[in-house]
């Protein structure tokens, strides 16, 4: 065991599968010489050389497009791009390639490729470099998304999807690369060595894609949350001493339904948080999962905090960001509902 | 008068009604092109993306350096290979005016772009084609009742019904999927030799890509990426005059040869003349040697004509000549080879008519074959359960709900029309909707 942050935790995560195994190779802007804006990959390519881990032009649709390529031939490709603001130049060859040659070959052809990309705001990135695009990709069948909330579960999910055949698009919360984020940005940042989650087997683990978790048990409602808002959740939990459930979704496709479903059938009532846009995002399939299988439980109607519908403006990033404020007001709201 | 801005709109030499007018082709003579050697340095040889690669002259002799030099054995092979085509796409194409099948594209005037090429690889060699180039799957020895069985989507359908028409795959062949959407397949190439490179195989992959979608990013993509890794691929543009109703002038035509793209990359950009079978096999043959002694891509521009409709769906005589596939100066594929056969003493009218014949029957009797295995409106049909398969390779909860749903419904319609779930046809029950 060793205290990682989620930077160090990933690059462990990449180390393990390219010493394990032959085929996996990691491509990438800056990935190489330098290991990364974000240092995710420091070290890898002086360990496994220039043919394992590769600088490459910026050019995102071909990142993407040589992944699949290198994965038709048998290898087994990290793609990382270095926003997940700029992944858009790719999106055809995820939706309309990546997520669906292993269908439309019906299984001839399979492209076992991982496409790692930091996301999520409050590092002053304006609105190129803070966004949230996880329900984008969860809407595309074919394809699996991920996105960990600590050390421990980013490198035993990003060796998951790594080990796996299908592809796995893997959004990296940065704001929480170096440390539990609670929200409030004028307090000192807390290391990940102080949270038990920074703690992380050195050797190859997996943590299973498509399992959610309950990460805090209550009684009085439940939060179903992921990635940063995790923390900012369990924050708003001690501030308003309301004795919720706090689940980590971890995969966003496929969904672990049972597990959030079951939760809330438990505590009849149910708050969904996400850094994301709210109008279409990742809440709504969340709440209606829920109702689906929950609606004879509920006390009360189910409640969305998310970012608000616009871009995610530069100078007002705490007024944006939806902080503890907004969910204590949420889960006061859920709780006082008749 | 002050100088202003204006907006220049590429306009075709000639529009319906009109005279064809292919004058804007640069030709070269037959033979006149020098051939560099495969190790030559890309800017070395920068005026091959300007010149015409051709080899076949008006005699119907192989003549100048590129000429390959095939056995007539060979070239008998070659000529039945585009002949098969041709014939294909001609039946298929009329089985669509039936209604059998919902869509085609067809080949004719490029069986050369194809066959050629693909004679000219290794069979480990991987291919990334566009939706015209069924002459790989031809060469590569595909069986015609599988092809046909994927038009149909029936129970035979190498892609359980979930591609339209002609977007064929052959993973034992070493054919890539068609996907439909242009140009992706064109990067995708790139990245298979990148990895053959690193794993230090000797196989290389080879892609076309029309003229007109080599607007899409795709192909700056897939140029820049295999010049920066010197990846070892034979890109393919097939400059077929036409992109639907736009003319090559809209995909950039008007300025600069396509194959001159090639230079600007650092890549070595040829120019063929795409009718010619020899020109194609040759300029095909040194790129690929080239590649495999790590001399990295090369973009190669075949001068053609698309002489059909762009699909069934299309109709060219509403914006271009219908003349024009006549005015073509550089004829058809297939009646110059066949002429270049007879010229060798290797050949003959009679010849050509009995293996048009055998050939036809053959196209036949597959067709017969593939109909047996089901069309869109007669069993048997394929189990739309089936279609919750390989989204992943195992299946998650939320497919497995669906599916079940599915499943109950589809009981509840056989229930309902009375049939007999037992004496389906494969155990199939019938389709939800027909058509």
């Amino acid at each position: 065991m060793a205290r990682m942050n989620m930077v160090q935790a990933l690059n462990s995560a990449m180390d393990v599968m390219l010493g394990r195994d032959p085929r996996v190779v990691i491509l990438g802007e800056d990935v190489g010489y330098f290991g990364g804006v974000f240092r995710v990959t420091d070290g890898l390519q002086r360990k496994y050389g220039e043919h394992r881990v590769l600088d490459t032009p910026i050019a995102e649709g071909g990142i993407i497009a040589a992944a699949i390529g290198m994965g038709v031939n048998g290898l087994k490709p990290v793609a990382e791009i270095q926003f997940a603001d700029y992944i858009y130049p790719g999106f055809d060859q995820v939706v309309s390639e990546l997520a669906r040659i292993r269908y439309r070959t019906a299984g001839e052809f399979h492209v076992p490729v991982t496409i790692r990309t930091p996301s999520g705001g409050g590092i002053r990135g304006g609105q190129t470099h803070s966004q949230s695009p996880e329900a984008i990709f969860a809407h595309v069948c074919g394809i699996k998304v991920v996105m960990p909330s600590n050390p421990y579960d980013a490198k035993g999910l990003l060796i998951s999807a790594i080990e796996d055949e299908d592809p796995v698009v893997f959004f990296e919360p940065k704001r929480i690369y170096n440390g539990p984020f609670d929200g409030d940005p004028h307090k000192p940042a807390v290391p990940w060595s102080a949270h038990p989650r920074g703690e992380v087997p050195d050797g190859h683990y997996s943590v299973p894609i498509g399992r959610a978790e309950v990460v805090r048990e209550g009684s009085d409602l439940t939060i179903i949350t992921y990635g940063t808002m995790v923390h900012v959740a369990e924050a708003a939990v001690r501030a308003t001493g309301i004795d919720a459930e706090i689940v980590d979704v971890r995969t966003m496709s496929p969904l672990d339904t049972d597990t959030l479903c079951t939760s809330v059938c438990k505590t009849g009532r149910c708050v969904v948080v996400h850094e994301a846009t709210r109008f279409g995002g990742y809440g709504a399939e969340i709440v209606a999962s829920v109702q689906e299988q929950c609606f004879w439980n509920l006390e009360a109607p189910l409640k969305r905090v998310a970012g608000w519908d616009t871009p995610y403006p530069h100078a007002f990033e705490w007024e944006y960001f939806p902080g503890q404020t907004r969910i204590a007001a949420a889960l006061k709201e859920v709780m006082e509902a008749q | 008068m002050t100088p202003r801005s204006r907006l220049h709109v590429p306009t075709p030499p000639a529009r319906p009604g009109q005279e064809p007018d292919f004058s804007y082709l640069q030709l070269s003579l037959p033979g006149a092109v020098y051939r560099p050697d495969v190790t030559a340095a890309a800017r070395d040889i920068e005026n091959l993306s300007l010149e015409l690669v051709r080899v076949l002259d008006d005699e119907h002799h192989a003549v100048g350096p590129w000429n390959p030099h095939l056995e007539p054995q060979e070239l008998q092979v070659a000529l039945r290979h585009m002949l098969l085509t041709r014939l294909l796409d001609d039946r298929m194409q009329r089985i669509q005016r039936q209604g059998r099948i919902s869509f085609y594209i067809k080949s004719t005037g490029e069986e050369a772009v194809a066959v050629a090429a693909g004679m000219a690889l290794q069979p480990g060699d991987m291919l990334f084609p566009s939706y015209r180039q069924q002459g790989l799957h031809v060469v590569r020895g595909r069986n015609l009742v599988d092809l046909m069985c994927q038009c149909l989507s029936n129970t035979r359908d190498m892609c359980k019904g979930r591609q339209m028409p002609i977007m064929y795959h052959f993973a034992e062949g070493n054919i890539f999927s068609i996907s439909g959407n242009l140009a992706t397949q064109f990067p995708q190439a790139v990245g298979w030799a990148m990895a053959a490179a690193i794993k230090g195989e000797d196989h290389i992959a080879a892609s076309w890509i029309g003229e007109g979608s080599s607007a899409e990013a795709d192909f700056h993509y897939a140029m820049t990426f295999a010049a920066v890794y010197q990846a070892p691929v034979i890109l393919n543009l097939v400059n077929n005059q036409w992109a639907i109703s736009t003319f090559q002038g809209f995909a950039g035509g008007e300025h600069r040869t396509f194959a001159q793209r090639g230079p600007g990359y650092g890549i070595p950009g040829i120019r063929v003349d795409g009718n010619d079978f020899l020109a194609v096999y040759a300029v095909t043959q040194w790129a690929a040697l080239r590649a495999r002694q790590s001399g990295g891509p090369t973009l190669i521009e075949h001068v053609t004509y698309r002489a059909a409709a762009h699909s069934t769906s299309d109709d060219p005589s509403r914006y271009r000549p219908k003349e024009e596939w006549r005015a073509w100066p550089l004829g058809d594929p297939i009646t110059r080879l066949k002429q270049h056969l007879i010229a060798l003493g290797e050949w003959s009218e009679e010849r050509h008519a009995q293996l048009h014949k055998e050939l036809e029957a053959h196209v036949t009797a597959c067709w017969k074959e593939a109909e047996s295995y089901g069309t869109l409106t007669h069993g048997p049909f394929l189990d739309p359960l089936t279609m919750f398969e390989d989204v992943f390779r195992d299946m998650p909860p939320n497919l497995q709900r669906e599916r079940e749903e599915m499943r109950v419904l589809l009981e509840r319609q056989r229930a309902q029309a009375g049939a007999a779930p037992a004496e389906e046809a494969h155990g199939a029950p019938p389709r939800a909707h027909e058509g």
